[in-house]
């Protein structure tokens, strides 16, 4: 498996897009922070364009990546190799290879700005570490779309469904529950929807590290209450830890079961 | 009717001046050495119109019961120790008294009795001006008296849980007050007022309150310029009040979950204009108030600027500028028509100006439509800054449906209103 997850990252490394996907944070992470001068803000504005971002680049780099190495894997199907041991090891190669470019992106230009002096350090943390886990999550399920569809174009248009069914649509249908509920406390109910989606996960989350919180009234108190605390946090990181591991362990069960 | 108050405020102030000297005998001086030792004998020795100073010193003295028209001044700030004796320190039973230059300090919690430092009893013209007030239960409080100054005090307390404190500034029943360049922090409340008319409320700070910088109920015909409220539990609350005048007041970070820079309740023919409010969590919040002026103010950074709500009516907002709220305006009113919004500068604004005149050819509308479904469904704040929400705005910003269509601004303002000239 390392054998092959260094293989995919090489291939990674060779390819422009890794580093375009680079610059590309390292340009919006730094002119957020020299134009606008607060780390906070910039902390703010990034979180809007990771949540966003990650989840759309994840998927469509994961489905991409796997359709165009599936010569590749089959070439090493035919080998003495184990086969979770072939796509764990692309999916890692991939995941560590976008996690990387986006770590650097968003660290350079951070750190060069003054982090440690900002006061800002763990809303970094917290930004850095979602940001990585929606990039572990979303490569993962545009893997396991891959593995099920031999389809390219079908397999494309899931990938980019279930990317807009979490961004968009998720909070579309979550917005009309409440909105129908109303006459009930749903707060309870709110905070269970949102462990559902690991968008909206992060993104409460972050917000809820960040000073905004205050603007969420009573609603905000319970959120903060539950996410604010030790439990919380291990709640959130569990949540999305099991986002993880549920498509990869798919990945695992699918790939030792596929005919090639 | 403002000025008229002012001015007999003056005549007042100055009648005591010049009675004060005209018939003043005796100065009696009390230092902690000399034959008079206490400021309680002094008092005892005094006859109507004498004046008492009061030497440097500390004096472990309460329960001083001012019966007889003094005035009492101190000399580089004595000290006058409560002990935290449960005692009123200062009781003031007669007209024309003053007291001036004094520091009173360690009143004492009581929960039957609302102790104070210094308070004046049913009666009328005092002047309580250049004290510091320290950990005191209510700092000056005066009871059913008219035509008092209360000027440049430091009251500063030392409360820690809003049931075990009490106000720096507390007025019951009065009338023709003045209140002018003090300090009150670190109390319940910084200036509490309830049934008090005409008076003037300037150029104070209150700072750092657990309740309300400054706190009123059925008070009216009064003016409020000039002060600053910072850090206070949750802002400023007005209440149950006509005809308020607001002025050139700044809001500062009253920030926290049930924070406002300024709360409204039941507000009649009230004007709010020039000031200014940032870093609140909501600038303004209005519910029952009619016939507002709110105008030239400046909003900037706040959750939300103003929630108006739907029981609010005739009530017009013009010159106000607001800048990088997350929220401009909310309400649940289905319709907006009663009131009036027009000239005013939202950063948010992307209309252009073809004819060059300074005003927004399209109109704004401040209401965003998730800031209309918080209000309804406060759990569904939790979508702030989601994906979907920002498309819902856009898509109601374009074709609105679910916000009251009246509610814009016809006439936005391309620029911010100058305020170089306050």
């Amino acid at each position: 498996m390392i054998k092959i997850l260094k293989y995919s990252i090489y291939d990674l490394g060779r390819s422009h897009w890794t580093f375009i996907y680079f610059g590309f944070y390292l340009l919006i992470a730094g002119t957020l922070l020299f134009l606008g001068g607060d780390v906070l803000k910039a902390i703010i504005s990034l979180m809007n364009i990771i949540l966003i971002l990650i989840p759309l680049i994840s998927t469509i780099f994961g489905i991409m990546y796997f359709y165009n190495s599936r010569d590749f894997i089959e070439l090493l199907v035919a080998q003495p190799v184990k086969r979770s041991s072939i796509f764990l090891g692309q999916y890692l190669g991939l995941s560590l290879a976008l996690s990387v470019s986006f770590l650097l992106g968003m660290g350079i230009p951070f750190l060069f700005y003054g982090l440690k002096d900002s006061g800002q350090f763990m809303n970094f943390l917290s930004l850095i570490l979602t940001g990585s886990f929606l990039t572990f999550i979303f490569t993962a399920v545009a893997f396991l779309i891959g593995l099920f569809n031999e389809n390219k174009i079908k397999g494309f248009g899931l990938a980019i469904l279930f990317w807009l069914f979490m961004a968009v649509i998720y909070d579309g249908l979550f917005l009309l529950s409440l909105l129908m509920l109303e006459a009930y406390p749903i707060e309870k109910l709110a905070l269970g929807m949102t462990v559902f989606n690991p968008i909206d996960l992060s993104r409460i989350f972050i917000m809820l590290k960040l000073d905004i919180s205050a603007l969420m009234g009573y609603t905000g108190a319970i959120f903060q209450d539950f996410f604010g605390t030790a439990t919380g946090l291990t709640i959130t990181i569990l949540a999305l830890g099991l986002w993880v591991f549920i498509p990869v362990y798919g990945l695992k069960l699918k790939g030792n079961a596929k005919d090639f | 009717m403002h000025r008229l108050n002012k001015i007999k405020v003056l005549i007042i102030i100055w009648g005591m001046l010049i009675s004060g000297s005209a018939f003043s005998q005796d100065i009696i001086v009390v230092c902690p050495d000399c034959k008079v030792s206490s400021i309680k004998q002094a008092i005892e020795k005094a006859k109507s119109g004498d004046e008492i100073v009061v030497k440097n010193g500390v004096y472990k003295e309460t329960g001083i019961r001012i019966e007889k028209k003094l005035s009492i001044y101190g000399e580089n700030f004595p000290e006058i120790d409560g002990q935290n004796l449960n005692q009123e320190i200062i009781s003031v039973a007669h007209d024309s008294v003053t007291i001036s230059g004094f520091v009173v300090k360690n009143v004492g919690v009581s929960y039957i009795d609302d102790l104070a430092a210094i308070k004046v009893y049913e009666h009328k013209g005092c002047v309580i001006e250049n004290n510091k007030i320290q950990n005191a239960f209510f700092g000056i409080y005066l009871n059913h008296s008219n035509n008092c100054v209360i000027r440049n005090n430091e009251v500063i307390g030392e409360a820690v849980a809003e049931m075990s404190s009490g106000n720096a500034i507390h007025l019951w029943y009065a009338r023709d007050i003045l209140i002018e360049g003090n300090l009150a922090k670190n109390h319940r409340d910084g200036i509490y007022l309830e049934f008090v008319e005409n008076s003037k409320v300037s150029d104070n700070v209150s700072e750092g309150n657990l309740r309300y910088g400054l706190h009123f109920m059925f008070s009216n015909h009064n003016t409020y310029s000039g002060n600053t409220f910072q850090n206070n539990g949750a802002g400023v609350a007005v209440m149950f009040s006509r005809f308020i005048t607001m002025t050139k007041n700044k809001f500062y970070k009253n920030w926290g979950t049930s924070s406002y820079g300024l709360l409204l309740k039941e507000i009649f023919d009230g004007e709010i204009t020039n000031n200014y409010f940032e870093e609140n969590t909501v600038g303004i919040y209005a519910e029952g108030s009619n016939r507002m002026k709110i105008e030239n103010n400046d909003f900037k950074s706040n959750g939300w600027a103003m929630k108006i709500l739907g029981s609010c009516m005739d009530n017009t907002f013009t010159g106000n500028n607001f800048f990088f709220n997350t929220f401009d305006i909310t309400t649940n009113a289905r319709t907006f028509e009663s009131n009036k919004i027009s000239r005013n500068y939202w950063s948010e604004y992307t209309g252009y100006d073809l004819d060059k005149d300074g005003i927004g050819d399209q109109p704004y509308r401040p209401v965003k439509v998730f800031s209309f479904v918080i209000t309804r469904v406060p759990a569904s704040i939790i979508l702030l800054r989601s994906l979907f929400i920002d498309m819902l705005n856009f898509a109601e910003k374009v074709m609105p449906v679910m916000t009251p269509s009246t509610l814009m601004d016809e006439q936005p303002l391309m620029k911010p209103a100058d305020r170089s000239a306050f």
